[in-house]
């Protein structure tokens, strides 16, 4: 088993298997980066709805190409139908929108659960009709590498490159319609039309997808990669790349592990190995993942207390918390019998110079998310511009002036 | 005696400063929007004169952010015509900056202060080219002239709100316009801040480029401005801040909202 789907990695399985492992991390690559777009757009749940409406087109075309005395499973005429019913779902979600009074998630719930059904009666209808070609119409669900022919690895492997390419050429109007979508249009972009190319391409990927990850799982392949990405990078192009590798490499080893053991769906699997990455990146990563937040949360504490005993020691009050004490001895800022060093009493003034610039800055940011923000152990330097900080020094030394006259 | 300095220090800046030019660099007419089948902007007119600062003012809910949106196509107008210098806005689109309000997007975006004005220079950048190392060298200097060169590769996330608009700013300085459309620039940011935008805007009109700005603080028209767009669904009144600017005019604008005595605080000449 281990060595079938080593195998099946390294290419060595077959050229079939091949080209299937090496179209699902087009895919993979294709849904990952440009999901992202549609994540940062906060337009995710629409590619469910319009995954979800394919079904129908499926059932249809079958219909249709039999009863045109035809095979019944040729790949391309089966997306073609799946596309035609997704565009008509995806323009009910628009209608419903835009003249009614329900909102979009509504809208999505209805047209997906409507489509989806009637797609399940249709598929029922097909599986009674003595035609025998219809095995293999329930892979459209969950997708399956079995029985794939070298012309649907082909359509496959073409479609995800194609998709990666649209990624690459638009990814700046894309980046500008999902941050600013206002700004982009008075710089000249065409906001509806890239948002009509990101449809688009999410179209693409789902469509050339179903065979392979199935309708019902495809949404994850363009939501988990971005997710994922999101939690390692603060910008969007490295986002944009990571989700890419993480989608390819799901789509990779889930094909491969599929086509090591014929009876496990390929869907799934693939979905499960990207499900593990994020797993994984919600924990280590080092921004956003949970151990960072601890860690976070640690060195927040040893500031508090570091500025806590800094204080003390401006004001010469007596220090009597062990942490403190403990975090200021290892720093250096006190010698062993409490008295501070050099670079602690230099440490203290600043911290008290801060007291007041920050109380100041308090009065000045009531509105803003500063205030918040002062946790005592941020240099001010760090949070607020150089002219910020001198307005509050102007600030400050204005009213000492005023109450040293008046004290007198 | 406040209003006869003020009527001394004035004139200068107002009637001597506009030529008369069809060759503005921002005019409408017309230009009607409208949610359902209640106009928020109706038939209004304007042109704005060439290197001027101009506040279109008016109470909340007046249509002012709507007027700019509208005129620059990104809220659609049922009627009207925008000119901008003298050609319609399709041609004449790389002239214009704007700079939205900044509550209108997401501050979590995965984004860093330095890609944010990066975004400035995608019109001359196009799809494909790639960003050299000049392009940092703008968009750092644009982040200069606001004071955030220091904080070029923070996520935008851990900005105030003042800081925020600085950010904007100087997306817009990249692109490097010759008009600078700006939706309440002012709004809820700190003195400082305050100061640093009014400054550049001055320097912009010095460069011979022309500044529109949605402006919500009554107090600072004269300082800043020179010309003023009174509006509240329908235009009340236009023309240099000195002659237009006005006790009754603004009581005209807003009605009974705004209280005497508020209007008397701002030491207008008498009408």
């Amino acid at each position: 088993m281990i060595n079938v789907f080593l195998d099946a990695l390294l290419l060595q399985a077959g050229y079939n298997a091949a080209l299937v492992a090496f179209g699902a991390a087009l895919l993979g690559i294709a849904a990952g980066s440009g999901g992202t777009f549609l994540f940062l757009r906060k337009r995710a749940l629409l590619s469910d709805a319009l995954a979800h409406s394919t079904l129908p087109g499926v059932g249809i075309a079958f219909m249709v190409m039999v009863a045109l005395g035809g095979e019944g499973r040729n790949l391309l005429g089966l997306l073609l139908g799946s596309t035609i019913s997704a565009v008509l779902g995806l323009l009910a979600v628009e209608w419903i929108t835009s003249r009614t009074r329900l909102a979009e998630d509504t809208a999505i719930g209805a047209v997906l659960s409507v489509f989806f059904g009637f797609g399940v009666v249709l598929l029922t209808v097909i599986q009674t009709m003595s035609s025998g070609y219809q095995a293999g119409l329930e892979g459209f669900l969950l997708g399956s590498t079995a029985g794939m022919l070298f012309g649907d690895a082909v359509i496959i492997t073409i479609g995800g490159a194609l998709a990666v390419g649209l990624v690459l050429l638009l990814r700046r109007p894309m980046t500008l319609v999902s941050f600013d979508p206002e700004f982009a249009a008075a710089s000249g972009v065409n906001v509806q039309r890239i948002d009509f190319a990101v449809m688009g391409l999410v179209m693409a990927v789902t469509i050339v997808g179903l065979k392979l990850v199935g309708l019902i799982l495809i949404v994850a392949l363009l939501i988990i990669p971005p997710v994922t990405a999101r939690l390692w990078s603060d910008r969007t192009e490295h986002v944009v790349l990571t989700a890419g590798l993480i989608g390819g490499f799901s789509g990779y080893v889930g094909a491969a592990l599929s086509a090591s053991a014929p009876h496990l769906p390929t869907g799934p699997i693939i979905v499960l190995v990207s499900f593990a990455l994020f797993v994984f990146s919600l924990i280590f990563a080092p921004a956003r993942g949970v151990l960072a937040a601890l860690l976070h949360q640690r060195r927040f504490r040893i500031r508090l207390h570091r500025r806590q005993g800094l204080l003390a020691l401006a004001q010469k009050d007596a220090i009597r918390d062990r942490f403190t004490l403990a975090v200021l001895r290892r720093e250096g800022l006190i010698r062993p019998d409490m008295a501070p060093t050099e670079a602690g009493r230099d440490a203290a003034a600043k911290v008290l110079r801060d007291e007041s610039r920050w109380a100041m800055a308090r009065r000045l940011h009531q509105h803003d998310k500063i205030p918040g923000r002062y946790d005592g152990l941020t240099p001010i330097e760090s949070v607020l511009t150089r002219d910020e900080v001198a307005d509050i020094d102007r600030r400050i030394e204005g009213s000492a002036g005023f109450g040293g006259g008046d004290g007198r | 005696m406040n209003s006869v300095a003020l009527e001394l220090d004035r004139p200068h800046s107002a009637q001597a400063v506009f030529p008369a030019s069809d060759e503005s660099p921002f005019s409408i007419r017309e230009l009607t929007v409208s949610y359902g089948e209640k106009p928020a902007v109706f038939a209004v007119d304007a042109a704005v004169p060439p290197e001027s600062m101009t506040a279109i003012v008016g109470p909340n809910g007046a249509g002012k952010s709507t007027l700019l949106k509208a005129a620059l196509g990104i809220v659609p107008r049922i009627s009207g015509e925008v000119l901008v210098y003298g050609k319609p806005l399709a041609q004449a689109m790389r002239r214009i900056a704007y700079v939205p309000q900044r509550a209108s997007v997401d501050w979590d975006f995965p984004t860093r202060v330095i890609d944010v004005v990066l975004m400035g220079l995608y019109r001359e950048l196009g799809l494909l080219r790639l960003v050299r190392h000049r392009h940092k060298e703008k968009a750092l200097a644009c982040l200069s002239r606001v004071g955030m060169a220091d904080f070029a590769y923070r996520q935008i996330g851990q900005l105030s709100g003042g800081q925020q608009q600085r950010v904007f700013l100087a997306r817009a300085l990249a692109q490097d316009a010759d008009l600078y459309l700006l939706d309440e620039p002012f709004a809820g940011v700190d003195a400082a801040t305050e100061k640093a935008i009014i400054d550049v805007l001055k320097a912009l009109r010095a460069e011979h480029r022309t500044v529109v700005c949605v402006h919500h603080d009554l107090a600072t028209v004269t300082q800043y401005f020179d010309y003023v767009l009174l509006i509240n669904t329908r235009k009340v009144a236009e023309g240099p801040v000195a002659t237009t600017f006005t006790a009754e005019n603004l009581q005209k604008t807003y009605g009974g909202r705004l209280a005497t005595a508020h209007i008397e605080q701002l030491k207008l000449p008498a009408a």
